[in-house]
Protein backbone atom coordinates (compact mmCIF):
# COMPACT_ATOMS: atom_id res chain seq x y z
CA UNK A 1 0.00 0.00 0.00
CA UNK A 2 1.28 3.26 -0.87
CA UNK A 3 1.51 6.24 1.24
CA UNK A 4 -1.26 8.90 -0.28
CA UNK A 5 1.31 12.06 -0.96
CA UNK A 6 -0.55 13.05 -4.29
CA UNK A 7 0.00 15.73 -6.16
CA UNK A 8 -3.00 16.46 -7.83
CA UNK A 9 -4.54 19.32 -6.61
CA UNK A 10 -8.81 18.82 -6.32
CA UNK A 11 -8.10 14.97 -7.99
CA UNK A 12 -6.67 14.01 -4.11
CA UNK A 13 -9.19 12.05 -3.22
CA UNK A 14 -10.78 13.35 -0.12
CA UNK A 15 -9.50 11.94 2.82
CA UNK A 16 -6.16 11.47 1.30
CA UNK A 17 -4.82 14.21 3.53
CA UNK A 18 -5.87 12.69 6.75
CA UNK A 19 -4.70 9.18 5.17
CA UNK A 20 -7.59 8.04 5.26
CA UNK A 21 -8.77 8.87 8.64
CA UNK A 22 -12.26 10.16 8.46
CA UNK A 23 -13.22 10.04 12.47
CA UNK A 24 -11.43 13.55 13.85
CA UNK A 25 -10.20 12.69 17.56
CA UNK A 26 -12.69 14.87 18.97
CA UNK A 27 -16.00 16.09 17.66
CA UNK A 28 -16.09 20.05 16.87
CA UNK A 29 -19.40 21.41 15.56
CA UNK A 30 -19.41 23.36 12.72
CA UNK A 31 -19.72 26.64 14.02
CA UNK A 32 -17.17 26.53 17.11
CA UNK A 33 -14.55 28.93 16.87
CA UNK A 34 -10.52 28.53 16.57
CA UNK A 35 -7.59 30.81 17.29
CA UNK A 36 -4.15 30.22 16.48
CA UNK A 37 -1.59 30.05 19.27
CA UNK A 38 1.36 32.30 18.95
CA UNK A 39 3.23 29.74 17.38
CA UNK A 40 0.36 27.93 15.22
CA UNK A 41 2.26 29.41 11.88
CA UNK A 42 5.88 29.32 12.61
CA UNK A 43 5.28 25.59 14.32
CA UNK A 44 2.68 24.29 11.09
CA UNK A 45 5.05 25.44 8.10
CA UNK A 46 5.95 21.07 8.40
CA UNK A 47 3.00 20.13 9.48
CA UNK A 48 1.64 19.69 5.98
CA UNK A 49 0.24 22.42 3.99
CA UNK A 50 -3.35 21.98 4.74
CA UNK A 51 -2.76 22.27 8.39
CA UNK A 52 -0.33 25.59 7.38
CA UNK A 53 -3.29 26.84 5.59
CA UNK A 54 -5.41 26.62 8.25
CA UNK A 55 -2.77 28.43 11.02
CA UNK A 56 -2.20 31.41 8.24
CA UNK A 57 -5.85 31.79 8.56
CA UNK A 58 -6.45 31.40 12.30
CA UNK A 59 -3.51 33.86 12.70
CA UNK A 60 -5.35 37.34 11.85
CA UNK A 61 -8.58 36.79 13.28
CA UNK A 62 -10.47 33.50 15.20
CA UNK A 63 -12.34 31.25 12.62
CA UNK A 64 -14.72 28.36 13.14
CA UNK A 65 -14.49 25.23 11.59
CA UNK A 66 -17.04 26.03 8.90
CA UNK A 67 -14.83 29.14 7.70
CA UNK A 68 -11.67 27.09 7.59
CA UNK A 69 -13.54 24.41 5.64
CA UNK A 70 -15.25 26.85 3.02
CA UNK A 71 -11.73 28.98 2.80
CA UNK A 72 -9.45 26.11 2.39
CA UNK A 73 -11.80 24.80 0.07
CA UNK A 74 -11.51 21.41 2.13
CA UNK A 75 -14.32 19.09 2.64
CA UNK A 76 -15.96 19.97 6.02
CA UNK A 77 -15.21 16.17 7.69
CA UNK A 78 -11.57 16.48 6.66
CA UNK A 79 -11.39 19.97 7.71
CA UNK A 80 -12.58 18.59 11.18
CA UNK A 81 -9.73 16.33 11.87
CA UNK A 82 -7.12 18.46 10.50
CA UNK A 83 -8.67 20.68 13.52
CA UNK A 84 -9.02 18.44 15.87
CA UNK A 85 -5.68 17.03 14.93
CA UNK A 86 -4.13 20.79 15.16
CA UNK A 87 -5.94 21.59 18.94
CA UNK A 88 -4.30 18.39 20.27
CA UNK A 89 -1.44 19.28 18.69
CA UNK A 90 -1.54 22.79 20.64
CA UNK A 91 -1.43 24.93 17.66
CA UNK A 92 -5.19 25.87 17.74
CA UNK A 93 -7.54 26.73 21.21
CA UNK A 94 -11.02 25.51 20.53
CA UNK A 95 -13.40 27.64 21.75
CA UNK A 96 -17.32 26.98 23.06
CA UNK A 97 -20.08 26.86 21.00
CA UNK A 98 -23.52 27.96 22.45
CA UNK A 99 -23.69 26.12 26.13
CA UNK A 100 -26.37 23.17 25.46
CA UNK A 101 -27.84 23.21 29.12
CA UNK A 102 -28.05 25.38 32.14
CA UNK A 103 -31.24 28.07 31.83
CA UNK A 104 -29.31 30.87 33.08
CA UNK A 105 -26.23 30.24 30.83
CA UNK A 106 -28.69 29.79 27.91
CA UNK A 107 -30.56 32.96 28.76
CA UNK A 108 -27.62 35.34 28.84
CA UNK A 109 -26.80 34.12 25.47
CA UNK A 110 -29.75 33.93 23.60
CA UNK A 111 -30.10 37.59 25.73
CA UNK A 112 -26.38 38.93 24.45
CA UNK A 113 -27.40 37.79 20.67
CA UNK A 114 -31.01 39.60 20.81
CA UNK A 115 -28.95 42.82 21.73
CA UNK A 116 -26.69 42.48 19.35
CA UNK A 117 -29.32 41.33 16.74
CA UNK A 118 -31.03 44.95 17.73
CA UNK A 119 -27.40 47.37 17.63
CA UNK A 120 -27.17 45.48 13.76
CA UNK B 1 5.55 37.23 9.01
CA UNK B 2 7.80 36.04 11.62
CA UNK B 3 6.88 38.91 14.20
CA UNK B 4 3.03 38.46 13.33
CA UNK B 5 1.98 36.94 16.77
CA UNK B 6 3.47 40.83 18.41
CA UNK B 7 1.93 42.53 15.62
CA UNK B 8 -1.88 41.48 16.74
CA UNK B 9 -4.05 44.14 18.15
CA UNK B 10 -4.30 42.73 21.82
CA UNK B 11 -4.84 39.65 23.34
CA UNK B 12 -7.66 37.46 22.06
CA UNK B 13 -10.75 37.72 24.48
CA UNK B 14 -10.09 34.04 27.08
CA UNK B 15 -13.01 32.66 25.50
CA UNK B 16 -14.83 33.49 22.67
CA UNK B 17 -18.67 31.72 22.22
CA UNK B 18 -20.51 31.26 18.72
CA UNK B 19 -24.15 31.04 18.42
CA UNK B 20 -25.94 29.39 15.28
CA UNK B 21 -29.24 30.12 13.53
CA UNK B 22 -30.09 27.72 11.39
CA UNK B 23 -32.08 29.23 7.75
CA UNK B 24 -34.21 26.51 6.31
CA UNK B 25 -36.35 26.10 3.62
CA UNK B 26 -36.98 24.67 -0.03
CA UNK B 27 -34.29 25.42 -2.82
CA UNK B 28 -34.34 28.53 -4.39
CA UNK B 29 -36.15 29.99 -1.21
CA UNK B 30 -33.95 32.67 -0.94
CA UNK B 31 -31.69 31.56 2.33
CA UNK B 32 -29.01 32.37 1.04
CA UNK B 33 -29.64 35.96 0.11
CA UNK B 34 -31.28 36.20 3.62
CA UNK B 35 -27.87 35.27 4.95
CA UNK B 36 -26.27 37.62 2.70
CA UNK B 37 -28.42 40.65 4.07
CA UNK B 38 -26.68 40.70 7.27
CA UNK B 39 -23.42 38.67 6.79
CA UNK B 40 -20.29 40.65 7.56
CA UNK B 41 -18.57 38.49 5.01
CA UNK B 42 -19.94 36.98 1.72
CA UNK B 43 -21.88 34.12 2.26
CA UNK B 44 -19.48 31.19 2.26
CA UNK B 45 -20.25 27.54 0.95
CA UNK B 46 -18.94 24.73 2.97
CA UNK B 47 -19.21 21.27 1.45
CA UNK B 48 -19.51 17.78 3.43
CA UNK B 49 -18.55 14.88 1.08
CA UNK B 50 -20.56 11.64 1.77
CA UNK B 51 -19.17 8.46 0.56
CA UNK B 52 -19.73 4.98 1.31
CA UNK B 53 -17.21 4.38 4.74
CA UNK B 54 -14.20 3.29 3.77
CA UNK B 55 -14.61 2.69 0.25
CA UNK B 56 -12.52 3.05 -2.54
CA UNK B 57 -9.95 4.44 -0.06
CA UNK B 58 -7.41 1.84 -1.54
CA UNK B 59 -8.33 1.33 -4.96
CA UNK B 60 -6.03 3.99 -6.78
CA UNK B 61 -7.76 3.24 -9.96
CA UNK B 62 -10.72 4.68 -9.07
CA UNK B 63 -12.39 8.16 -10.31
CA UNK B 64 -12.27 10.57 -7.32
CA UNK B 65 -15.84 11.69 -7.42
CA UNK B 66 -17.50 8.42 -8.49
CA UNK B 67 -19.86 7.19 -5.22
CA UNK B 68 -19.81 10.62 -3.73
CA UNK B 69 -22.10 13.05 -3.05
CA UNK B 70 -21.33 16.68 -2.15
CA UNK B 71 -23.53 18.36 0.34
CA UNK B 72 -23.57 22.77 -0.01
CA UNK B 73 -24.22 24.71 2.94
CA UNK B 74 -23.98 28.34 2.44
CA UNK B 75 -23.30 30.15 5.71
CA UNK B 76 -22.83 33.82 7.23
CA UNK B 77 -21.06 35.71 9.82
CA UNK B 78 -22.12 38.50 12.25
CA UNK B 79 -18.96 39.76 14.73
CA UNK B 80 -21.19 41.06 17.88
CA UNK B 81 -18.65 41.55 20.18
CA UNK B 82 -14.77 40.45 20.76
CA UNK B 83 -16.49 37.44 22.42
CA UNK B 84 -19.37 36.72 20.65
CA UNK B 85 -20.36 35.54 17.06
CA UNK B 86 -23.64 34.54 15.49
CA UNK B 87 -23.14 31.96 12.56
CA UNK B 88 -26.25 32.12 10.48
CA UNK B 89 -26.08 28.66 8.34
CA UNK B 90 -28.57 28.19 5.15
CA UNK B 91 -30.10 24.04 5.19
CA UNK B 92 -28.87 22.17 2.05
CA UNK B 93 -31.64 22.62 -0.58
CA UNK B 94 -31.70 18.94 -0.98
CA UNK B 95 -34.78 17.58 1.52
CA UNK B 96 -32.65 14.11 1.45
CA UNK B 97 -29.95 15.55 3.05
CA UNK B 98 -31.56 15.24 6.49
CA UNK B 99 -28.68 13.39 8.02
CA UNK B 100 -26.71 16.89 7.41
CA UNK B 101 -29.80 19.22 9.34
CA UNK B 102 -29.51 16.76 12.32
CA UNK B 103 -25.34 18.12 12.56
CA UNK B 104 -26.52 22.03 11.66
CA UNK B 105 -29.22 22.13 14.48
CA UNK B 106 -27.59 20.54 17.30
CA UNK B 107 -26.78 23.21 19.46
CA UNK B 108 -28.40 26.47 17.46
CA UNK B 109 -30.04 28.48 19.08
CA UNK B 110 -33.86 28.51 16.87
CA UNK B 111 -34.67 28.45 13.41
CA UNK B 112 -36.14 29.78 10.69
CA UNK B 113 -37.93 27.92 7.84
CA UNK B 114 -38.41 30.21 4.87
CA UNK B 115 -41.85 30.22 2.09
CA UNK B 116 -42.38 31.14 -0.88
CA UNK B 117 -46.00 31.29 -1.70
CA UNK B 118 -45.55 30.57 -5.43
CA UNK B 119 -44.49 27.12 -4.04
CA UNK B 120 -45.81 26.10 -0.93
CA UNK B 121 -45.95 22.40 -0.80
CA UNK B 122 -41.62 22.70 -0.69
CA UNK B 123 -42.18 23.84 2.83
CA UNK B 124 -44.02 20.75 4.13
CA UNK B 125 -40.87 18.66 4.52
CA UNK B 126 -38.20 21.22 6.12
CA UNK B 127 -41.84 22.15 8.25
CA UNK B 128 -42.42 18.25 9.00
CA UNK B 129 -38.50 18.05 10.08
CA UNK B 130 -38.52 20.72 12.58
CA UNK B 131 -42.00 19.48 13.87
CA UNK B 132 -39.99 16.69 15.01
CA UNK B 133 -37.29 18.17 16.84
CA UNK B 134 -36.89 20.02 19.75
CA UNK B 135 -35.85 23.27 18.35
CA UNK B 136 -37.87 26.81 18.37
CA UNK B 137 -38.22 27.86 14.90
CA UNK B 138 -40.86 30.21 13.06
CA UNK B 139 -41.68 30.34 9.89
CA UNK B 140 -40.73 33.26 7.40
CA UNK B 141 -43.04 34.28 4.41
CA UNK B 142 -40.11 35.22 1.91
CA UNK B 143 -42.59 38.25 -0.06
CA UNK B 144 -40.85 37.41 -3.67
CA UNK B 145 -42.09 40.29 -6.18
CA UNK B 146 -45.31 39.06 -8.33
CA UNK B 147 -45.69 36.13 -5.91
CA UNK B 148 -49.30 36.27 -4.96
CA UNK B 149 -50.19 38.09 -1.74
CA UNK B 150 -51.69 36.07 0.90
CA UNK B 151 -52.25 36.70 4.35
CA UNK B 152 -50.31 35.24 7.26
CA UNK B 153 -53.31 33.65 8.36
CA UNK B 154 -53.83 32.09 5.03
CA UNK B 155 -50.28 30.74 4.78
CA UNK B 156 -50.39 29.57 8.41
CA UNK B 157 -54.02 27.67 7.72
CA UNK B 158 -52.57 26.11 3.95
CA UNK B 159 -49.33 24.85 5.60
CA UNK B 160 -51.07 23.81 9.12
CA UNK B 161 -48.49 25.64 10.92
CA UNK B 162 -49.46 25.41 15.17
CA UNK B 163 -50.78 28.58 16.59
CA UNK B 164 -47.62 28.16 18.77
CA UNK B 165 -45.14 28.53 15.67
CA UNK B 166 -44.92 32.27 14.95
CA UNK B 167 -45.36 33.19 11.54
CA UNK B 168 -43.90 36.51 9.89
CA UNK B 169 -43.47 37.88 6.80
CA UNK B 170 -39.99 39.02 5.05
CA UNK B 171 -38.06 40.51 2.38
CA UNK B 172 -34.73 38.48 2.35
CA UNK B 173 -33.32 41.18 0.13
CA UNK B 174 -33.78 43.65 3.23
CA UNK B 175 -31.16 43.97 6.10
CA UNK B 176 -34.04 45.23 7.80
CA UNK B 177 -36.37 42.52 7.63
CA UNK B 178 -34.07 39.74 8.04
CA UNK B 179 -33.01 41.78 10.73
CA UNK B 180 -36.47 41.67 12.24
CA UNK B 181 -36.63 37.57 11.50
CA UNK B 182 -33.60 37.12 13.22
CA UNK B 183 -34.61 38.98 15.90
CA UNK B 184 -38.08 37.29 16.28
CA UNK B 185 -36.18 33.76 15.97
CA UNK B 186 -34.55 34.62 19.06
CA UNK B 187 -37.39 36.12 21.34
CA UNK B 188 -39.19 32.91 20.39
CA UNK B 189 -36.28 31.05 21.53
CA UNK B 190 -36.49 32.75 24.67
CA UNK B 191 -40.20 32.21 25.64
CA UNK B 192 -39.86 28.64 24.53
CA UNK B 193 -36.95 27.86 27.21
CA UNK B 194 -39.14 30.47 30.13
CA UNK B 195 -42.26 28.26 29.21
CA UNK B 196 -40.11 24.75 29.32
CA UNK B 197 -38.10 26.41 32.69
CA UNK B 198 -41.47 27.26 34.49
CA UNK B 199 -42.87 23.67 33.83
CA UNK B 200 -39.99 22.20 35.19
CA UNK B 201 -39.04 20.59 32.13
CA UNK B 202 -35.20 20.13 31.55
CA UNK B 203 -33.82 19.87 28.49
CA UNK B 204 -30.82 17.04 28.55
Amino acid sequence: MTEPHDPRGNLVRPYAVTRGRTEPIRDIPIEAVLVASPAAVQESRFAGHDKYRIAVLCEPKAQSLAELAALTRLPLGVARVLVADMVADGLLSLHSAAPLKGYTERMDLLGRVLSGLRKL
Amino acid sequence: MDFASSERAGAPPSEITSAKIVIAGGFGVGKTTLVGAVSEIEPLTTEAVMTAAGAGIDDASKVPEKGTTTVAMDFGRITMAEDLILYLFGTPGQTRFWFMWDELIRGAVGAAVMVDTRRLTDAFAPLDYFENRHLPYLVAVNCFDGAPRYEPEEVREALAIPARVPLVMCDARHRESVKAVLISVVEHAMTTLVAEHEQGIVVA
